[in-house]
């Protein structure tokens, strides 16, 4: 809280993106009244799940983003001579408060779309709807951590880690109805992001899959995560063993 | 005698990419560290010396944790440094001269505060090993001010206190005199020399500055590319090498017939004797001379000697 001008203004350009990224989707509905056969209620809760999650996850763990700074300038090495493991203190290193009014507002998006879209609430829904978005949570996390450990390898990674992060809160912001082809099955089921959202609402709305999964599929995000989880500590792991230093 | 750093045949390897062409790369793979052996007892003062590039850091990372080996073994501590690194971090202190263990934005008063939670020292513990380096350091003039405001002589003192805070077995010290002036470098040697005289916290130093090994360290080894080119005391490199003391003479006129194993300089106007064993013969022979201005001991210059041992071409 030392440079308080600064928090101001990241807090209302952080409120004004998240803000962005619904209008999108309700513009999309101006145009037309269903997206990929779903209709502007329905793909909301998919958006909420999305950003709800992502939000949080960008707060917990999006600050491992700076590794690559850590690793090119070699400043990871005072990390590693504490009694710490290395992600704890990496993503302890500051909590990003300004991020913390994403959260909110998705969820909220969240809460909205819930409340409208004429779920038939049952006790299985009730709890993939508390559920939903926490193992999205962990998958976004796990996202974020893979994508940072890209820079072990690459030093400079530039943006080639948003690509995952931010273009899959992007990807699973809409129905994935609306992608096609070999862009769909990679995204979607290679790495998992259909899961995150699409499924998971396609349970709560009661509706079944139009691609023929079996309804299960929808409580089948926390499963998705903890296999994220597993793949980023293991991909972590191997990474941070890559760490090469700087001379000096 | 207890081993607190035991390493043999440490390796570490970089693949470098080599510009070859105008779009090719050749990977290349260069042994920064090639076969060092090392035995540490408790309460020893090592200096660790080398040329740039010469592997020196890598060791250190090696043995601190930071980096994984690429072959070879080492026990720090009885530890094994990467897979235990986090039990080892809480047994040794490291200093790198180049690096900030601080926080950038805190006052040294809160960085401190913040490593006695990271390391779980008890508060008494701690409070006791602040005092005591307060006042040998003197950094009350400067707690409270943010790292990224300390000049470098104040830093330093700084990363020193932070490293000792956790009452570390080993202390690894990687040019922690680098960029210093005089007074703040003897302020650091003399603490460092204090730390060692207790004979309980086992030093590592790598430095370029040999004035620091030799107020410092009885013990050197010297590496080059990689490996071990001298293990031993300050004496036994000056001996290998065949550095001996000279005795420098002025005169107010030039002689005429310089005395037996003398070199004469400046015009017949200074004799140079370099002497095997003891100067006292060689003195009471000169007293005798006339026109006797002057007359100077000189020691064996360690840096004349790790100059020679860093150009010699395949050092065993």
């Amino acid at each position: 809280m030392s440079y308080r001008a600064s928090f101001v203004l990241e807090l209302s350009t952080n409120v004004f993106a998240t803000v962005m990224d619904v209008l999108t989707v309700l513009v999309l509905f101006r145009v037309s009244r269903t997206v990929g056969g779903f209709t502007l209620h329905e793909a909301l809760l998919v958006v909420g799940l999305s950003s709800c999650a992502f939000a949080a996850a960008d707060l917990v763990v999006g600050n491992i983003e700076r590794i690559k700074f850590y690793v090119r300038t070699g400043m990871l090495d005072a990390v590693l001579v504490r009694p710490l493991g290395a992600l704890p203190q990496l993503l302890l290193m500051d909590l990003p408060l300004r991020k913390f009014s994403r959260c909110v507002f998705g969820t909220g998006v969240l809460a909205v779309a819930a409340a409208t879209a004429g779920i038939d609430w049952t006790p299985a829904r009730v709890s993939l709807v508390v559920v939903a978005p926490l193992a999205g949570v962990v998958f976004f996390s796990a996202i974020f951590v893979v994508s940072a450990a890209v820079a072990f390898w690459w030093i400079d990674t530039g943006e080639l880690g948003n690509a995952f992060t931010y273009g899959g809160r992007d990807f699973t912001s809409y129905p994935i109805t609306v992608y096609s082809g070999w862009f769909r099955r990679l995204f979607a089921y290679g790495m998992g992001f259909a899961f995150v959202s699409y499924y998971p609402a396609l349970a709560l709305l009661g509706r079944p899959d139009p691609l023929g999964l079996p309804d299960w599929v929808g409580y089948a995000a926390p499963s998705a995560a903890v296999v994220a989880a597993a793949a980023a500590a293991a991909v972590w792991r191997v990474g941070i063993r890559h760490y090469r230093s700087t001379g000096s | 005698m207890t081993v607190v750093i035991e390493a043999r045949g440490l390796r570490k390897e970089f693949t470098v990419k080599v510009k070859a062409g105008r779009l090719r790369r050749e990977r290349r793979v260069v042994a920064a560290v090639d076969g060092v052996d090392l035995r540490v007892e408790r309460g020893e003062m090592l200096g660790y010396i080398g040329p740039n590039g010469a592997g020196k850091s890598t060791t250190l990372k090696m043995l601190t944790g930071i980096l994984v080996p690429s072959a070879g073994e080492a026990r720090v501590c009885g530890l094994v440094p990467v897979p235990q690194r986090t039990r080892l971090a809480r047994r040794i202190g490291v200093v790198f001269g180049q690096r900030s263990q601080l926080w950038w934005d805190l006052p040294l008063r809160d960085s401190f505060d913040l490593l006695r939670h990271i390391f779980r020292v008890p508060a008494a513990e701690h409070a006791a090993r602040l005092r005591r380096c307060r006042g040998l350091l003197d950094l009350d003039g400067f707690m409270d001010t943010p790292v990224r405001q300390l000049s470098l002589g104040q830093r330093m003192r700084g990363e020193l206190t932070a490293a000792l805070l956790h009452g570390p077995e080993v202390l690894f010290l990687d040019e922690p005199t680098i960029g210093l002036d005089v007074v703040s470098k003897q302020a650091v040697r003399s603490f460092l020399a204090d730390l060692g005289a207790g004979g309980d916290v086992t030093l590592v130093l790598t430095t370029h500055d040999l004035a620091d090994i030799e107020r410092l360290c009885r013990r050197l080894v010297v590496i080059d590319h990689g490996r071990v080119v001298h293990d031993g005391s300050i004496e036994a490199l000056h001996a290998r090498y065949g550095s001996r003391r000279r005795v420098v003479v002025d005169l107010d006129e030039p002689v005429g017939e310089p005395p037996e194993g003398a070199v004469v300089e400046a015009d017949g106007r200074r004799l140079v004797f370099t002497v095997d064993g003891a100067v006292a013969p060689v003195v009471a022979s000169l007293a005798g001379l006339p026109a006797l201005r002057d007359l100077t001991i000189v020691e064996p210059d360690i840096e004349e000697v790790v100059t020679r041992l860093y150009l010699s071409p395949g050092a065993p």
